[in-house]
Order: structure tokens, then C-alpha cells, then sequence
């Protein structure tokens, strides 16, 4: 990458990072997943992380989460080192971050609200049930789920409510810093609309940075402060649309350019102007 | 929601709470003891808050609610973040309704006796799929026959049983011996305690333990891996590919439990004798000759029949109980789980059941 700005390794101006990569390997035996990755995420931005099928997109997440143990680099979030740390200090940081995770992986056995109350219980197992209840069910109410959800169970739920119902669970610790493994995936386009939506003002009222692993070009159109673009191994270039569109890499055009990438765009234009 | 505005007389009234710092959830508890501690009306000074989270807010939210605390002093972000926290206030339900009195424990009953009885009949429409699947193969076993699947299947239910299933024989052979022989002891009987290791190990134990051996360890798997299809939704793609399920995954299982019991069930018996055999050697002095000449006097053949007979009767029944189970999972992973359970305690269940039917069917027909 000649332009600077783009250039995952450049830290942007005013940016307090939130997550840093640095020179990440990732492998599976003989297969290289990452090579050389860098990417930078700050505070208050949505990025989004785009990629074709099996360019590590949930490899990425996984070992920035410390759910994989890269093969070498560096992995800083939110200012704390996340390779090689012990289980006390990887304690401290998971208080302040949450994770939607692609199926929405709740607890079969416990109810909605019970999903959203474990991490709640697991920090504070001092605040009283009554209280556990309400935050938990208001928590409910900010994923955007009706009241009679609470008492479900996740195999009575619809995609859609799952996707919520994770949602709620990620924010019960009021994170300052949110994970969401394709969010949309699945849904129809008016409930991923709408999710979108729930996220940004999400995003606005409570301060969140957010890292959104997606496919859905409305959502990086609508929602999207920067995109990282991951291909041969690494993030090719971060930026916003426009600048990658600049770039003139086969893959991004393809990608941005392609008929579903230009209904998105106008879809977007259209909104912008009406 | 006019409280929670800022107030224009700062006079503070009845109990004041202040806080300082940050009015977070690592607090929560501590803040929330504090304000149930305070008599009403409670005024809540946030003038030293400088870091306040949603659940922060909805401890203020809820006092003000509840017991019609002022605030005063809030900051336009602390205003504003109390505000969102009020908007959704949604009365959740959290817990399902769950009464406990007579009228339920009635209902609980019969709806116990409902599921018994809906399991019956679906595990006899069960067999009856099962049956229809095995004629489907039967008449056109070119197309319908899955060689590989069978194969494989008595690999794992036959082939990777026989060393478990030797050595918990070995040990019963053994033990068998060495209890016999202590009690025929103290009648000068030693020597029918050969007598003894070869009738119960031929006519029952070597076919009883095989049984609830292949119970636990494929009547389980059977059940965990058709439950876990069933969730992952594999059968259904399977159906709708035009692939009959049963002639595709319950046959094979329930081939492979038929074959394979009998020829564990022999190899049970002989390592039983065979652990027998040497404490009787070792510890009676009988050599391994006398020992197999004595079992080929007391053993009547009909034993031989009567262990063998049972056993891919057990077989079928472990397969049949095994598929059945993890046909009927739904929902969720747990289900899996328990499914499993029930398909291991129904078959060993069945198993013994039956081998009294067969104990007293054998005696009545003279094979004694």
C-alpha cells in the first residue's frame, strides 16, 4: 500500500486506539491464515470488517478476544496486552467488553433474562435479585426485545429475537467496547434494518466502539465509520468507502462495484438526499 | 419524568443522599443498601458523580420511580442518560410462571402418564418405520442396502467393543470363580465351582453384561449422534433430498446391534471361561485340561442356545431404543443429553425384563 492513509499500520489523526494488532500470525498447521495483519480500531468508531468467505474474518475476532492463541504478533485491547496474560488479568478486560456472537450462542437452558443476568451475577454477585431483575429486564427493552421475551427460553425465540437476546446479554455490563459476529446474518432485510438502527443509537447513547464482522453492504453503508478490508492474509487498507473505492485494489472494486454493492449505494444516496 | 429534571430550588429536603465518584455497576449494590437505608422523601445529590453507566442511572431511575426521590444537581449528560434509562422501563417479565400447588402436581401426573403413553406408541409406530425400512431394503437390497454404513457401524459397535467387553468378562469369570469357590468351600465342593462359571457365564451372564455393555456404549451413541443430527437439522436436509432416514441411519445401527450382539456375546462367554478357568488353575489346582474336559460335561449345548438366542433379541432392542430416542430430540442441546439418558436406562430396562421372560420361557420348554 503506497497512500499513507489507508495503510492499516498508520494510526489515524485524533484516534485513541482501542485495539491494536500488530504483525499477527495466525495458523492451522501448514495452512497461514494471517500473515503479517495489522489493524488499529478507536475509540467511539464503528469498523466494520469485510472479507470473502475463509479470509479469517471469525479467526480475526477469535484471537483478538483471546478465544485463539495467535502464532506470533501483538494484540493490545483496550490498552491491556492480550497474548500470553493470565486468566486474571484476561478477567478484567472481558468485564468490558461484550460479544455478540454469530448464532447468538445464549445458554439453552436459562431464560432470556437469565442470559442477560449471568455475566451481571458472575462481576456483582451482590446485587439483589430484585434489582439483577429490573436491570436485566431493561436490558431486554434496550436489545430492542418485547417484555413478554424475558421468561423464554432461546429455542422459542425467531432468529431475529436471538440476535436481540445476544445483544442484550453483550450490553449487561455496559461495555465500553462491542464485538458483533455478522449481526445481520439471517435476518430479513427490514429486522436487519432495524438492527442496524438498534446498534447505532446504541452506539451514540452509550459511547460504544464497536468491531462488526458483516456481509451486508447496507449495514457498512448505513452504519460503517471505517472498513477493514481482509484479504491475502491481511487487512489490505482501512478506510471509509469513498477511499477504498480510490484505492483501486480487483477485490474491493469487485466487491463495493459489483451489482449487489451498487443497489446498496444508491439504496444509501437515495436515503441520504431524500 | 418532571423529576429528574433539574431543580431550580437546590434545597435539599428529608434524607440526602450523596454520591461521589463514579456511580457505576461495580457499585450497584452498595448504592442500592445505601438508598433502601434512607427514609423518605430522599433527595439524591449527583454533584460529585463524575462517571456514571446505565446501571448507575437505573438505581436513580428506580428511586425516583418508587419512592419519589429528588434529584438535583444532575449534569445535561447525567439528565439525558437518566432519561434513556427511563425509556426503557418496560415492565419485562424475567421469571416463567411457575405455581406450585396441588392443581400442577395433578396436572404434572397426567401429563406423565400422557408422554408414557404417546412414547409407547411412537416407540411401536417407531418399529413399525423400522420394519417398513427393512422391507423397503429387503426388496430392493441393490439400491436400498448400505454396505459402507453397516460396515463401518459393526466396526464400531463389534469390533472396538471387544476389548472392554473381554476384560469386564475376564474379571466377571474371575470373580465368579473366587466367590464360587469360597461358598462350595465349606461343603468340600470346590470342583463344581467349575460347574458354576460355565452354566451362568454361557446361559447368563456373558450375554447380560454384553448387553448392558452395548448399551452404554452404543445404545448412548446411537441416541447422542441421531439427537445431535436431528438438531443440526442433518435429518430433515436428509428427508428432503429424498434419503429415508431410517433406511439410511437406523437400519444400519440396528443391523450392526443384531450382528455384532451375538458374536460379543460368544466372545464374553469364552473370556469369561477363560478368567475362570485360570483361578481355578492358580488357586484349585485344577490344570487348564480337567478344567475345559469338566465344562464340556456340565455345559448342556442348549445353554449355548439359550444365551445366543437372547442376544440379538438384546441387540435389536438396545438399537431400537437407542435410534428412537434420539429421533425424538428437539430444541435444544440439552435435550441430547437427557434423550441419551433415557435411551440407556429404557434398553438396559428392556434388556432384563425380557431375559426373565426368556428365564422362564427356556425352563418351560425343558431347555434346564
Amino acid at each position: 500500500m503506497t497512500d499513507g492513509k489507508n495503510d492499516p499500520a498508520t494510526i489515524p489523526e485524533g484516534c485513541h486506539p482501542i485495539i491494536t494488532v500488530r504483525h499477527l500470525k495466525n495458523a492451522f498447521g501448514d495452512q497461514v491464515i494471517h500473515e503479517n495483519l495489522d489493524l488499529t480500531v478507536c475509540r467511539g468508531e464503528i469498523l466494520g470488517v469485510v472479507g470473502g468467505s475463509g479470509t479469517g474474518k471469525s479467526v480475526l475476532l477469535r484471537s483478538i478476544i483471546g478465544l485463539q492463541t495467535p502464532e506470533s504478533g501483538e494484540i493490545e485491547v483496550l490498552g491491556e496486552n492480550m497474548v500470553n496474560r493470565t486468566e486474571d488479568e484476561a478477567k478484567n478486560i472481558r468485564r468490558r467488553w461484550g460479544i455478540l456472537f454469530q448464532n447468538g450462542a445464549l445458554f439453552s437452558t436459562l431464560t432470556v433474562a437469565e442470559n442477560v443476568e449471568v455475566p451481571i451475577r458472575e462481576y456483582f454477585p451482590f446485587i439483589k435479585p430484585p434489582l439483577l431483575d429490573e436491570i436485566a429486564s431493561y436490558k431486554i427493552a434496550m436489545g430492542g426485545l418485547p417484555p413478554e421475551a424475558g421468561p423464554k427460553f432461546p429455542s422459542e425465540l425467531s432468529g431475529g429475537m436471538v440476535k436481540r437476546a445476544g445483544l442484550a446479554r453483550a450490553l449487561a455490563l455496559d461495555p465500553e467496547l462491542l464485538f458483533l459476529d455478522e449481526p445481520t446474518a439471517g435476518l430479513d432485510p427490514i429486522a436487519a434494518a432495524a438492527f442496524d438502527q438498534l446498534i447505532l443509537s446504541l452506539q451514540q447513547r452509550l459511547d460504544l466502539t464497536v468491531f462488526l464482522i458483516t456481509h451486508d453492504l447496507d449495514t457498512l453503508h448505513s452504519i460503517c465509520d471505517r472498513i477493514a478490508v481482509l484479504a491475502d492474509q491481511h487487512v489490505i487498507a482501512v478506510g471509509t468507502i469513498p477511499e477504498l473505492l480510490a484505492l483501486d485494489h480487483p477485490w474491493i472494486q469487485e466487491y463495493f462495484n459489483g451489482p449487489r454493492g451498487r443497489a446498496a449505494a444508491a439504496s444509501y444516496e437515495h436515503e441520504v438526499v431524500a | 419524568m418532571a423529576e429528574l429534571n433539574q431543580q431550580d430550588e437546590d434545597q435539599p429536603h428529608g434524607s440526602l443522599y450523596r454520591v461521589a465518584g463514579a456511580l457505576t455497576i461495580t457499585r450497584a449494590a452498595t448504592t442500592q443498601r445505601e438508598i433502601d437505608a434512607l427514609p423518605d422523601p430522599v433527595t439524591i445529590d449527583l454533584e460529585e458523580v463524575d462517571r456514571m453507566d446505565t446501571v448507575g442511572a437505573w438505581i436513580i431511575y428506580r428511586t425516583v420511580r418508587d419512592r419519589g426521590a429528588k434529584v438535583i444537581n444532575a449534569s445535561r449528560d447525567e439528565v439525558s442518560l437518566l432519561k434513556q434509562v427511563g425509556e426503557f422501563d418496560k415492565p419485562t417479565r424475567v421469571v416463567p410462571d411457575e405455581p406450585h400447588n396441588f392443581l400442577t402436581a395433578l396436572r404434572e401426573l397426567g401429563e406423565w402418564v400422557a408422554e408414557t403413553g404417546r412414547t409407547l406408541v411412537g416407540l411401536l409406530g417407531f418399529f413399525g418405520a423400522t420394519l417398513i425400512g427393512f422391507a423397503n431394503v429387503i426388496r430392493k437390497p441393490s439400491r436400498r442396502f448400505r454396505v459402507n454404513a453397516v460396515v463401518q457401524r459393526f466396526d464400531v459397535v463389534g469390533v472396538r467393543a471387544l476389548g472392554i467387553i473381554g476384560l469386564m468378562s475376564f474379571l466377571i469369570g474371575i470373580v465368579i470363580a473366587q466367590q464360587g469357590s469360597v461358598q462350595l468351600a465349606q461343603f468340600g465342593a470346590e470342583v463344581y465351582t467349575i460347574n458354576l462359571i460355565g452354566r451362568i457365564t454361557v446361559r447368563e451372564l456373558g450375554t447380560l453384561m454384553t448387553a448392558i455393555m452395548v448399551a452404554g456404549r452404543s445404545g448412548s451413541a446411537f441416541a447422542a449422534q441421531l439427537g445431535t443430527m436431528k438438531i443440526t437439522e442433518e435429518i430433515d436436509a436428509m428427508r428432503t433430498i429424498g434419503v429415508s432416514p431410517i433406511e439410511a441411519l437406523v437400519i444400519p445401527r440396528m443391523i450392526a446391534a443384531v450382528i455384532m450382539m451375538p458374536l460379543l456375546a460368544f466372545w464374553a462367554m469364552l473370556t469369561a471361561l477363560i478368567g475362570g478357568g485360570i483361578f481355578v488353575w492358580l488357586d484349585l489346582a485344577i490344570p487348564p485340561l480337567t478344567y475345559i474336559q469338566r465344562l464340556n460335561e456340565t455345559i448342556p449345548l442348549t445353554d449355548m442356545w439359550v444365551g445366543m438366542i437372547k442376544a440379538p433379541v438384546f441387540g435389536f432392542i438396545i438399537a431400537l431404543a437407542g435410534c428412537f430416542q434420539g429421533m425424538l430430540v428437539q430444541g435444544n442441546s440439552e435435550e441430547v443429553g437427557t434423550r441419551t439418558t433415557t435411551a440407556v436406562v429404557q434398553s438396559i430396562f428392556l434388556v432384563i425384563v425380557l431375559d426373565a421372560v426368556f428365564a422362564v420361557f427356556f425352563s418351560s420348554i425343558g431347555w434346564t
